[in-house]
């Protein structure tokens, strides 16, 4: 079998496989093979966000999958990388989608994507006006508020009590998609950091081979999950 | 001024399952062939590789491997009083891109139609009357029947090398299968899947209740197989990623898996990729096709390529949107009935129930896309429309087809969306659900149908295709009926708590969620001219030398998936072209 470079062998999954079987009561073992420490996020260098931004993605994601309580939050698996990454990528400029006008921005929800902004410019509108909301209403833009205040002002955003112009109307539902992509897809995206959420709920993540399990039911699986790049947790 | 190839015999548009068939079927005939693939080249290997593949966000969420609305999209409307709005983000259905189309991605539910779906309006009329149609409903037979299609059903099922266990063989009704499915003269090439628990809990709960469940007709290789053409599948490891991905290990049926490969022997076979035809281009006398014009994106240029056979293989929306620009027939219009191009576009009406059971383990990462156990009993066939108000009828399936945490969380209801309150509940719930799908039929309407835009264009400058389309209150009555039905069941099975999902009354069309790449009809096939774009051999009604493949065929849409009918209308077709056509070229009926 020969390894192509830059790719993760096959050989090597199989010994990764292996060793989690191996391994699999040992809850020291259960820990992502990490080399270097990632840097932490307050020296995080953006890709895509300006300071203001990131706070807000920072103090934003972290109410939508906080930290306190069972399993990790948004801020543990880096879900703020992950989503600065995505739009300063394909997926914030939106090179997929027919983007030619006329434009329709106050259609019904239900037709689908009418605004002119792509991702990424809906977070470079959206969020000044958000905060600017927060300081009429609360006395302090966003990441400055108590967390409890913090989910009242998102609970408002979600339900339509902040004022948005149509273009950027869907802010919220985009800023919770893109926060549960980044903590649920594969590390190499910046999130899911050490698959911490991938551990949480039992999901496997790249075995992808399950050949034994179809008529074993009623059965847990008993392995942790491996990564695209090979990382085992 | 267009560059011009050489002359061929049989110039193919799309290089999916059917122009795959008709590749292969006609290079036998030692034809000169070229298929045309708008999109990349791609193959197991480099391009479906292990891990690689494995990755949700880039396939399943950012839609990797479908086709780029910024290249080709549709725009939508749900009545002719609103304006059309273009389908800009990939949500309600997915058409594939690239060598191998929409049969690379699909989840490999491989069914055919039951024999009155191809004889509906007749037999709707011989059992409840005519009175029972609601106005509106373009309700009709198919211009094949199920007996004459039957060998083509076999022919397809072979060689996409199709798992599962007949339920009636040549008339012998066996206990086990689909009592409620057509004939079959052979057995299925491979036998069933292996079951998992939530399917053998439906099955144990559907059979208390009187029910006949099966096992799901599954494109998933269950042992290894080599096909009719030399090609070879290995058995399915349940990894989990079918739908929206490639298979890595050659056990999902596609072109690439069953075809392709013993297709690109054939030196009287070439094809070409990034090369989107624009249009069919006619002779002068309109009767005939002279070849067609297509984009070539690695010279930015047009290219004529003549021919003496068009074969419109691309998928079912770009194949009627290719007819409506080249004028192979009259436009629909849904005031008069008169025209035919774009008529009778249809979709699919379908609902589920996920059930809770916070102490059983699912593993729902452990599966397929064609994964479970069945059940027809609410099927066309079967239902009394008389009595309960509907032309239609679904089939269910329980199992496991991927465990994809973006996409694949059921939560209870009343589960907040975000905050603490969702964590612990995904914590509680992943591997602990399991659900019931409905998948049901979809009746063609008048209001329902396919034209050109008149504001929205692509980058070539042609109109985008619009889509005029809507719910129905005869499929929503259908859905509601199936949700009667089906809640009984899932309550008998005791989970700690269930949620439905089933469009009801009122419903609206909706095009962000996904729902289903089942996009149906707009060059139905027909008994005379009047009726539909294409005859009983999907043979162009105004040209001779072209023909439709696929569900743009369809008169209406079908209880099922549409591959296995698409599959075995293509070998009728290529069955055709090759014992009538070539000999005398001419329209066939």
């Amino acid at each position: 079998m020969t390894d192509l470079p830059g790719y993760p062998s096959r050989r090597n999954f199989l010994k990764a496989s292996a060793a989690g079987v191996a391994l699999s009561g040992l809850a020291a073992q259960a820990k992502a093979q990490e080399t270097t420490p990632p840097v932490p996020l307050e020296d995080y260098d953006r890709a895509y966000l300006n300071a203001d931004e990131w706070a807000f993605v920072m103090a934003a994601t972290a109410r939508l999958i906080p930290s306190e309580g069972d399993g990790p939050g948004a801020i543990e698996t880096r879900v703020p990388v992950f989503i600065d990454l995505q739009l300063a990528g394909d997926y914030g400029s939106a090179d997929d989608w027919y983007m030619e006008g006329p434009h329709v921005p106050d259609a019904e929800p239900a037709r689908g994507w009418q605004t002119p902004l792509n991702p990424a410019e809906i977070y470079r509108k959206a969020i000044p006006v958000f905060n600017a909301w927060c300081e009429q209403t609360h006395g302090a833009a966003f990441a400055e508020l108590e967390a409890e205040t913090q989910d009242a002002a998102l609970t408002a955003l979600q339900d339509g009590d902040v004022a948005l112009d149509p273009e950027i109307r869907d802010f919220f539902s985009i800023l919770l998609a893109n926060t549960k992509e980044g903590y649920f897809a594969d590390p190499q995206y910046g999130g899911n950091h050490e698959m911490q959420s991938w551990v949480y709920i039992g999901f496997p993540g790249a075995r992808a081979a399950y050949r034994a399990w179809p008529e074993r039911h009623n059965e847990k699986y008993p392995l942790g999950p491996v990564s695209i790049s090979g990382e085992r947790a | 001024m267009a560059r011009q190839e050489k002359k061929k015999d049989v110039v193919i548009v799309g290089l999916g399952w059917t122009g795959s068939i008709a590749g292969i079927e006609l290079a036998q005939e030692g034809l000169d062939i070229v298929a045309l693939e708008r999109g990349h080249d791609q193959n197991t290997v480099p391009n479906f590789e292990y891990p690689q593949q494995i990755d949700e966000l880039k396939y399943g969420v950012r839609l990797k491997m479908m086709q780029k609305p910024s290249q080709q999209t549709v725009t939508v409307r749900r009545n002719g009083g609103e304006t059309a709005l273009p389908y800009r983000q990939l949500g309600s259905f997915l058409p594939g891109n690239g060598v191998g189309g929409a049969g690379t991605h699909w989840n490999g539910l491989n069914w055919r139609p039951q024999e009155v779906e191809l004889r509906l309006r007749s037999y709707v009329e011989e059992t409840f009357g005519a009175d029972i149609i609601p106005e509106g409903m373009n309700l009709g037979d198919y211009p094949v029947s199920y007996d004459e299609l039957e060998p083509f059903f076999t022919q397809f099922e072979k060689v996409a090398g199709i798992s599962g266990y007949a339920g009636n063989l040549n008339g012998e009704i066996r206990e086990g299968g689909n009592p409620f499915e057509g004939w079959r003269s052979e057995d299925f090439p491979m036998p069933p899947m292996p079951t998992t628990y939530d399917s053998s809990k439906f099955r144990d709960a559907a059979a208390a209740m009187g029910y006949h469940p099966f096992p799901a007709s599954a494109g998933i290789a269950s042992t290894s197989y080599v096909n009719p053409y030399g090609m070879q599948m290995g058995p399915c490891n349940f990894c989990g990623f079918c739908e929206r991905f490639g298979c890595y290990q050659y056990s999902k049926s596609s072109p690439q898996t069953t075809i392709l490969g013993a297709l690109k022997r054939y030196p009287n076979f070439e094809y070409r990729t990034q090369s989107e035809v624009l249009r069919v281009e006619l002779a002068e006398d309109g009767q005939t096709a002279t070849g067609v014009t297509y984009w070539d994106e690695a010279a930015q240029e047009e290219v004529f390529q003549p021919a003496d056979i068009v074969i419109l293989s691309s998928y079912q929306l770009n194949n009627v949107h290719l007819m409506l620009l080249s004028g192979l027939g009259e436009v629909y219009d849904p005031l008069t009935g008169e025209g035919t191009l774009g008529k009778n576009y249809a979709y699919q009406m379908n609902g589920g129930i996920s059930m809770f059971f916070k102490d059983e383990e699912f593993n729902p990462f452990v599966g397929h896309g064609a994964n479970g156990i069945c059940i027809d009993d609410f099927s066309i066939s079967q239902n009394d429309f008389g009595a309960e108000g509907f032309i239609g009828g679904s089939y269910w399936r329980s199992g496991t087809f991927n465990g994809q945490p973006i996409r694949n969380m059921p939560l209870p209801a009343g589960t907040p969306a975000w905050g603490a309150g969702w964590k612990q509940a995904i914590g509680e719930t992943y591997g602990h659900a399991m659900s019931i799908g409905s998948h049901g039929s979809h009746m063609a309407y008048a209001n329902n149908h396919l034209d050109l835009d008149p504001t929205y264009t692509d980058r070539h400058g042609r109109p985008l295709m619009r889509m005029t389309f809507n719910w129905q209150d005869n499929d929503l009555r259908m859905n509601q009926f199936m949700k009667s039905k089906m809640e009984p069941l899932a309550a008998s099975m005791n989970p700690d708590s269930m949620r439905a999902g089933f469009k009801g009354p009122g419903a609206e069309y909706d095009v962000r969620p996904y729902q289903t790449t089942h996009n149906t009809g707009g060059h139905i096939m027909s008994e005379n001219a009047r009726e539909g774009a294409v005859n009983r051999y999907c043979q162009s009604w105004k040209a001779h030398n072209v023909f439709a493949m696929g569900a743009g065929n369809f008169v209406q849409n079908t209880q099922y998936n549409p591959t296995g009918l698409v599959g075995g209308l293509a070998y009728h077709t290529v069955n055709a072209i090759r014992t009538q056509y070539l000999s005398n070229p001419r329209p066939l009926v």
